[in-house]
């Protein structure tokens, strides 16, 4: 099939504002729209940039807005979007070039909830037991691949980028439901202070935009439960 | 532009498992950790299915038994003193994962939770056991995660997006790496006593392949560019279960939780071939089984694809053990695995063959083990050699763990013990200028300008059709054809993308020239070896000749630009080769 394809361009240092190029080409409706913007580099525009490394939605480089949408470039269909694509860069970190954004500011937040299991004490000479019902209580928050799109579709998030953002919690709630982790009370206090968990409006555009599918909205509100109970 | 420079102790090219093992067991030292991809997006990440060690959680088992299973599936190709290293060190190591915050899937008693997969068995092959450890059907995500989060917990130094293009030797040592910043197009020298490869594979030099599109063989290529020979290079592993025509992998685990391979009569045909192991046979048996059954005209309608059927599985074991690739199909082929069998043919999967390494990582140089000093490699680049011809499923993600610890462990000792080698004094320039000139596109000798997607999708779809799982001598020959003529037409590629910001035109001609490198050899090696061994089968000679040939191959360029062989021993301690039946 015939589609339309166009792209925000931008170029930091060179372009002062935006710009879009459309493209047309034929494609199967089954291919994924990342298929399509390797056909435009690599048959009409080689200028064209964008991340892609696994193309199968597991390795978290090619999150872009697709027809205004949070997606994963290679895990939505032709045949999901139409024939009109329109593909801009994620909103609210700065563009380097074309969809590539600058992902630094998103991961020193990553790193703020200290994403690292903490364990009190020298670790026994096989492994800690978990039951089978601690494993699944942060089984959803452990599919997270660090793709940006929760964070980047989140109108709190927009106008403060200072919020710690959905994908932060989501981490930290990983090793907050942990039960072979001790370090609790740290992470709460990092996700109690101004910038953290309370800033969540529960709009739910998160969860939309996750390409793993996890609950992040249950996520938070488990978070947020856990700092009431805490307080109580 | 001017080169920047830079001093480390160490220097780690990749941030996959290998690497990021190697950064931790340096921790507290000047280590710098360079990657062309931002250390979570490397392909360590898409491995599904688990890492093997004997624990013995869910049945009787020993390492002993890992490690026999580990040599019959390399066709007796690996060396035994290595396999029994990654054997015994698979445990302490999936122990170090677990108190690091893996989160493995459980049994009932709160254990790491094993199960079965392709050649793994119990008392030297007697029948499957469960031994591979697991976290659903995304255990490597979770080794990535796990790594890269001890990272950051002990504040290791990375370079994000920079992809290294040349290696640095002096004086016959190793001095350090020559990198691109991506972001800006600034090149960079890293002075180093000690460089890590640990690049990964290269399964794009093939069509279809469940390898990440940046998997195209750089430290490999790098490392031979620099005069390292690369060792086994005519094996590469097709794994039997890529989705078909997209070659996105699904995991061996399905298997091991019961899934059955059929024909387009319905049949189990693998019972034919294999009636022990049947679907988990290993997977280089298994590919050319498919293979067979498709040529016979067995193929589903007639397709070039069989049926992988989990459907008697149950929703339950599928949502709760295979989540991931029940999502990939669903996506990709809008198949419901719990209802319909999910189409699949062999993909490009795993390269056994790659840097040549002793027990420590450290490179050597010819077939007498002598050390190239301060160069290290790990991973699937590298090629210790614990896989030989053929490897088991769950003993990557084991060996470059265990490798990529041992070489860190290594390289702590020999920084402690060595100065800085000097730094030619011009080191890097002729590198930028080759660069500049590629991305200027003053490239070529004034022929007519070609384009890297073009010759790259040849490269891709030749090797299939020539160099893939049944070989001749003839259809060799003319791969080896093809490739000195797509060398010829890369020397005039021009690519369209002039700027220096983040500049991917750039990367993957860069890639591409990496690719034709590792091709090269394979093909060269391919030829050379007249007998069928593991994943390496040549029809003309499908016979294993442990007579002539068991032994590794070190394939050298010489400075005509032609392939040299030399070739070292096979080291067997324990197990003497045998028929490999299953
Ligand atoms: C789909 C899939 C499923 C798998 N499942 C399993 C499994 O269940 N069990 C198992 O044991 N094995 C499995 N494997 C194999 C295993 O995952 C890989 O062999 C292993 O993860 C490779 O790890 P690595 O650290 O060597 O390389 P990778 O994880 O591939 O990392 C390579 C690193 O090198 C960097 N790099 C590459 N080139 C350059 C350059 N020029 N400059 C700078 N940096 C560079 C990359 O950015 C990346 O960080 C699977 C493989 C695939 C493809
Ligand atoms: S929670 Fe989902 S959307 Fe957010 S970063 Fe993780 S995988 Fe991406
Ligand atoms: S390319 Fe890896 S998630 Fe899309």
């Amino acid at each position: 099939m015939h589609i339309r394809l166009r792209v925000k361009r931008f170029e930091a240092g060179k372009d002062r504002e935006p710009y879009w190029s459309e493209y047309g080409l034929e494609v199967e409706a089954t291919d994924r729209v990342l298929d399509a913007l390797h056909r435009v580099k690599w048959h009409q525009d080689g200028t064209l940039t964008f991340r892609r490394s696994c193309a199968h939605g597991v390795c978290g480089s090619d999150a872009m807005l697709i027809n205004g949408r949070n997606r994963l470039a290679c895990k939505v269909l032709i045949r999901d979007v139409g024939d009109h694509i329109a593909v801009e860069p994620l909103r609210g970190y700065p563009v380097i070039r074309d969809l590539v954004v600058d992902q630094s500011a998103f991961f020193r937040k990553y790193e703020s909830v200290q994403p690292y299991l903490v364990a009190d004490g020298e670790p026994p000479a096989r492994e800690r037991r978990q039951s089978p019902a601690e494993r699944e209580r942060f089984d959803d928050t452990t599919k997270c691949i660090l793709c940006m799109a929760c964070t980047t579709s989140c109108p709190v998030f927009w106008p403060n980028p200072e919020y710690v953002g959905p994908a932060a919690i989501v981490n930290a709630h990983r090793f907050l439901f942990d039960s072979r982790d001790t370090e609790k009370e740290g992470r709460l206090a990092r996700l109690n202070a101004g910038d953290g968990v309370w800033r969540c409006r529960t709009i739910f555009n998160c969860v939309e935009a996750c390409p793993r599918e996890i609950n992040i909205t249950r996520a938070i509100g488990e978070v947020k439960k856990a700092l009431l109970l805490q307080k109580g | 532009m001017a080169l920047v420079y830079h001093q480390h102790e160490v220097v780690i090219v990749g941030a996959g498992g290998a690497g990021l093992m190697a950064a931790l067991a340096l921790r507290g030292r000047d280590v710098a950790v360079l990657s062309k991809l931002h250390p979570v997006r490397s392909h360590t990440g898409a491995a599904q299915g688990g890492i093997g060690a004997a624990l013995g959680n869910m049945e009787e088992d020993h390492w002993e038994w890992h490690m026999f299973d580990t040599v019959k599936g390399s066709d007796y190709l690996a060396d035994q003193d290595a396999v029994e290293i990654l054997a015994r060190e698979a445990v302490e190591t999936v122990m170090d994962l677990e108190h690091w915050g893996l989160p493995f899937s459980r049994t009932p008693e709160g254990k790491i939770a094993q199960r079965k997969f392709g050649g793994h068995t119990k008392e030297y092959g007697k029948e499957a056991v469960r031994r591979s450890c697991y976290a659903a059907d995304r255990t490597g995500h979770m080794i990535l995660q796990t790594c890269y989060q001890q990272g950051i917990r002990h504040q290791v130094k990375y370079y994000n997006e920079y992809m290294v293009v040349e290696l640095l030797v002096e004086s016959g040592r190793t001095a350090g790496v020559v990198a691109v910043s991506i972001a800006d197009g600034q090149l960079h020298v890293f002075h180093a006593k000690a460089v890590l490869f640990a690049t990964g594979g290269f399964g794009r030099m093939y069509e279809v392949t469940s390898n990440a599109h940046a998997l195209t063989g750089d430290g490999v290529a790098v490392a031979w560019q620099a005069g390292v020979p690369i060792e086994d290079m005519e094996f590469f592993q097709f794994h039997p279960t890529g989705i078909y025509r997209l070659g996105i992998l699904i995991t061996e685990g399905a298997r091991g939780e019961g899934g059955k391979l059929l024909n387009g009569k319905g049949e189990r045909f693998m019972e034919r071939y294999a009636p022990s192991m049947l679907d988990l046979a290993p997977r280089d048996i298994i590919s050319r089984c498919i293979y067979r059954e498709l040529r016979e005209g067995r193929g589903i309608h007639g397709q070039g694809y069989v049926h992988l059927d989990l459907t008697h599985l149950g929703a339950k074991v599928i949502h709760e053990k295979l989540p991931d690739i029940t999502d990939f199909v669903r996506t990709y082929l809008g198949i419901d695995p719990v209802k319909e069998p999910i189409p699949v043919q062999p993909t490009a999967h795993y390269a056994m063959g790659g840097i040549p390494t002793d027990m420590w990582g450290r490179v050597v140089v010819d077939e007498k083990n002598k050390i190239l000093p301060g160069f290290y490699a790990a991973g699937e680049c590298a090629c210790v050699s614990v896989h030989g011809a053929n490897r088991l499923g769950t003993n990557s993600l084991v060996d470059i763990l265990v490798f990529g610890r041992r070489a860190g462990r290594d390289i702590a000792r020999y920084v402690g013990e060595n100065e800085y080698p000097p730094l030619a004094p011009h080191a890097g320039e002729a590198t930028g200028e080759r660069l500049a000139r590629l991305r200027e596109g003053r490239n070529g000798s004034g022929g007519r300008a070609e384009s890297v997607a073009d010759l790259r999708e040849t490269l891709q779809r030749e090797m299939m059709e020539k160099a893939s799982v049944f070989r001749t001598s003839g259809l060799l020959a003319q791969m080896s054809e093809k490739l000195f003529e797509l060398r010829q037409r890369f020397q005039n590629v021009v690519i369209q993308d002039r700027s220096t910001v983040f500049n991917t035109d750039l990367m993957e001609a860069l890639e591409l020239g990496f690719l034709l490198d590792v091709a090269e050899a394979t093909v060269a090696a391919a030829l050379a070896r007249s007998e069928s061994r593991g994943a390496h089968f040549r029809e003309d000679f499908p016979q294993r000749d442990d007579q002539n040939w068991l032994k590794h191959s070190l394939a050298y360029r010489g400075a005509d630009g032609k392939i040299e062989f030399k070739y070292k021993p096979v080291t067997i301690t324990r197990f003497e080769p045998k028929e490999r039946k299953y």
